[in-house]
């Protein structure tokens, strides 16, 4: 069994390839609060976190935590250059008014339709929504970061969602420790896959029907 | 030539004079985000009075026992709305055995029914939640072909909120990320306590940079340091 962190890490970078310049780029909790300390100090991405930050930096140094400074996961950060406060109000604007160009986030299940479950648990003590539902409904793009399996090692890409939805829009990528699959109209498309894993390996750690792009890359 | 008027008294009260305001059954909106912008010592002042059955309106139920899980862990939460309230164990305890009833609001709904009902809409149409359990029972409605659902305004009685500073009638700066749900909050309450870390004289905030304007702010009370508030 692999480190879960550095599982973690590698679906981080992984994502970070699909940024491109100037995006404005909203980062869930979870693995998403990784990718600020993976890059460069004067990189070109704006990071947005919807409790009041365009231009999020990484983790402090220790002892040079401000409480006052955090991110949505509630942990301190720094201020790129260039950064500007503002309030919940105009942060979710800005997110469900389109001015979102992409978003990270984490997700419990997601089908073969591209929806995704991320907020519920039925009979679990799991009493959260956050700004989840809104960044689905508003970010340009919607990138997933999850691990391939859950703890009990069942896969989280499934034919039908077993959770509660959490928007009827569908994402655009999916990232897992494995695999990348992009949703094209509905349909899920293997786009790339570790050296370490036939495509019939997958199928059988994959609830979800998916379909063969014409070249599957190889995810390193 | 100018008529004469009474000058206002400064809107600065003890934190045990500002929650007085506060009775059993209000609603009470509380800003802050986990603990940040967060009113720890108008929510501490709360807990030598014995006011319950109060319906809470914030973002999460505090965090690390402090804050607004002081007033789950004292009973004197009836419902908490808000939008993330997972990583408060007694809140979820209490959720279970029934003793506290949840509403549990998408962030960006949240924060714009509280918006809507500061500005004097009645409610708005958003796309947010649209198909999911949390659109169950909620008018939908077409709009250029997309499909949106029905939110109306969220007002309370009362309004607890945090800036980092103010001027004695009550204008208010905000400090970072601290900001989030208090400037919107402050608009939708009858009645408003900012507590503050400091307040100065009229005309020592640039208007310029002022984010919430004093008509909004009935009472100031001044932030009390304590040592629990090293944090994590």
């Amino acid at each position: 069994m692999r480190d879960i962190r550095e599982l973690k890490l590698r679906i981080a970078k992984r994502i970070i390839r699909e940024f491109r310049p100037g995006d404005c780029i909203n980062l869930g909790v979870g693995i998403p609060t990784f990718i600020p300390d993976l890059l460069e100090p004067e990189h070109p991405f704006i990071f947005q976190t919807e409790n009041g930050l365009l231009g999020m930096g990484p983790t402090p140094s220790k002892g040079k935590e401000d409480w006052d400074l955090l991110n949505a996961s509630k942990r301190p950060i720094t201020l790129q250059k260039g950064s500007v406060f503002f309030d919940s109000v105009e942060s979710f604007a800005m997110i469900r008014g389109g001015h979102i160009d992409l978003a990270v986030l984490g997700a419990l299940q997601v089908n073969q339709e591209g929806q995704v479950a991320n907020w519920m648990i039925p009979d679990a003590p799991v009493l959260g929504v956050g700004g989840a539902m809104d960044l689905l409904a508003g970010a340009k793009k919607v990138i997933i970061a999850m691990t391939h399996v859950d703890k009990a090692d069942k896969t989280k890409l499934v034919q039908h969602l077993e959770y509660p939805i959490s928007s009827i829009r569908p994402v655009d990528l999916i990232v897992t420790d494995i695999a990348v699959f992009e949703i094209v109209s509905g349909h899920m498309i293997l786009k790339e896959l570790t050296e370490r894993m036939s495509i019939e390996d997958l199928r059988r750690i994959t609830d979800a029907k998916f379909e063969i792009a014409d070249q599957v890359h190889v995810y390193d | 030539m100018s008529l004469k008027t009474k000058k206002l008294d400064s809107k600065v009260q003890t934190p045990h004079e500002a929650i007085r305001f506060v009775k059993n059954g209000q609603s009470v909106m509380v800003g802050g985000f986990g603990l940040s912008g967060h009113p720890l010592t108008l929510i501490d002042a709360l807990l030598e009075m014995d006011t319950r059955d109060l319906t809470v309106i914030s973002n999460n139920l505090g965090e690390n026992g402090k804050g607004l899980s002081s007033w789950v862990r004292e009973k004197r939460i009836k419902k908490a709305i808000g939008s993330y309230f997972t990583t408060n164990k007694e809140a979820v305890e209490q959720y279970k055995n029934g003793r506290l009833e949840i509403e549990l609001i998408p962030q960006g709904t949240f924060i714009e029914r509280i918006r809507a009902a500061g500005s004097g809409i009645g409610g708005f149409y958003t796309r947010t939640g649209v198909g999911t359990e949390l659109a169950k029972g909620k008018e939908v409605k077409i709009i250029d072909g997309v499909r949106y659902i029905l939110e109306f305004g969220l007002r309370a009685d009362i309004a607890l909120i945090r800036a980092h500073k103010a001027d004695q009638s009550g204008n208010l700066i905000y400090n970072k990320t601290a900001r989030n749900f208090n400037p919107a909050m402050a608009t939708a309450a009858d009645f408003v306590i900012a507590e503050v870390d400091e307040v100065v004289e009229d005309g020592l905030l640039d208007p310029e940079q002022i984010i919430t304007p004093k008509v909004y702010v009935d009472i100031l009370v001044i932030h009390q340091k304590d040592k629990r508030e090293s944090n994590a």
